[in-house]
């Protein structure tokens, strides 16, 4: 016989990540899960990003990889708390790492969590880790087909920015292209181009950060 | 290469209906995988099939279903499967459309044999 049983494989993450996102209303909490290739610029990206705000506000990221905490000790240079998920081979963070690194960070809202994902444009797509926004980068040094090879990131991210603009003299990038091709998998898909370098395209990144933070105050009010 | 989690993850969802259901025998479990949902079918069954390899429920079959991407258009309310990664509605050609399918990633449905209660 047969037994209907229809329910999310990833029904145990999805769970925590609902845990997640509640108590991320209730602190007031804006987390991102930011998700690339590797090499594609999350930590230089954070790293500017960090060294933007002033000490008074609360920042803290959680980096994700599969050995080292090299990327921890680059980002904890900005006085705010960083956490290293070594993962130790997994290929993606999930929702029970996050609820438990957050745990022992002691990491308290209002502010801003940014979760760097592990460098891979396949495996973190799939799990939700009760975040406001995926954001996907892609370097000018990978191909502007991209999105058209990892449909399934480029679809669920809200924001696709490209890093490392300031080679783009140097190298076969159409940036044109590159977000047309995003466009066919995700209309509605946002798009920032920067420099992690010279700072290019910073201002827009931070303000649309700004607006997303607003509009989950906007959200938070409405339901309350 | 996530797919041993999905794996397990689907294996779990037959363990719990196996406890609750002592001495059924599980013949197949039946997933929906959508072509947004980055799972590759063969790495999937081969990670199931080493998961369930010399356990109880070694002889378990994978059955998928794999499900394309679909679009619902919000000017007419057509529904259509996306070809060639065109989202613009078949039927009026809008371009207003949302995603309906292709990101699918359940547990739909066990094949089961339960013991003769005898009376």
């Amino acid at each position: 016989m047969r037994e209907v049983i229809e329910k999310k494989v990833l029904n145990e993450n999805d769970r925590l990540a609902g845990e997640l996102r509640q108590r991320y209303r209730d602190e007031d909490i804006l987390c991102v899960n930011i998700i690339s290739s590797p090499g594609s610029g999350k930590t230089a990206m954070l790293e500017r990003t960090l060294a933007s705000f002033h000490q008074g506000i609360s920042l803290a990221v959680l980096t994700g990889d599969l050995q080292t905490d090299n990327d921890a000790k680059r980002l904890a240079r900005y006085g705010f708390p960083v956490r290293q998920i070594v993962t130790g081979g997994t290929c993606h963070l999930d929702a029970r790492m996050v609820t438990r690194h957050l745990d022992q960070m002691g990491f308290r809202g209002p502010g801003i969590l940014f979760v760097e994902n592990v460098g891979n444009l396949v495996c973190p797509s799939s799990y939700d880790l009760g975040e406001a926004a995926k954001i996907v980068l892609l370097s000018v040094t990978e191909g502007e087909d991209k999105p058209l090879k990892y449909p399934g990131i480029f679809h669920r991210a809200s924001l696709m920015i490209l890093t490392k603009t300031d080679l783009l003299p140097h190298v076969e990038f159409d940036p044109k292209l590159a977000l047309e091709n995003a466009r066919k998998i995700h209309p509605e898909i946002e798009y920032i181009a920067l420099s992690s370098r010279t700072r290019e395209g910073f201002p827009e990144w931070l303000n649309w950060l700004q607006g997303l933070r607003e509009k989950a105050h906007q959200e938070a009010a409405a339901i309350s | 290469m996530h797919e041993v989690g999905i794996a397990a993850s689907i294996l779990g969802s037959v363990e719990a209906e196996a406890r609750r259901r002592p001495g059924a025998h599980f013949q197949a479990v039946g997933v929906r995988i959508g072509e947004l949902a980055n799972v590759d079918k063969e790495a999937l069954a081969f990670a199931f099939e080493a998961l369930t390899r010399n356990t109880a429920l070694a002889n378990l079959r994978l059955e998928v279903e794999w499900c394309l991407r679909r679009q619902r258009c919000l000017d007419c309310g057509a529904e259509f499967v996306v070809q060639k990664l065109n989202l613009n509605c078949e039927t009026c050609g809008s371009q207003k459309t949302s995603c309906i399918g292709g990101t699918e990633l359940d547990v739909a449905y066990l094949e089961l044999e339960e013991p003769c209660v005898k009376l």
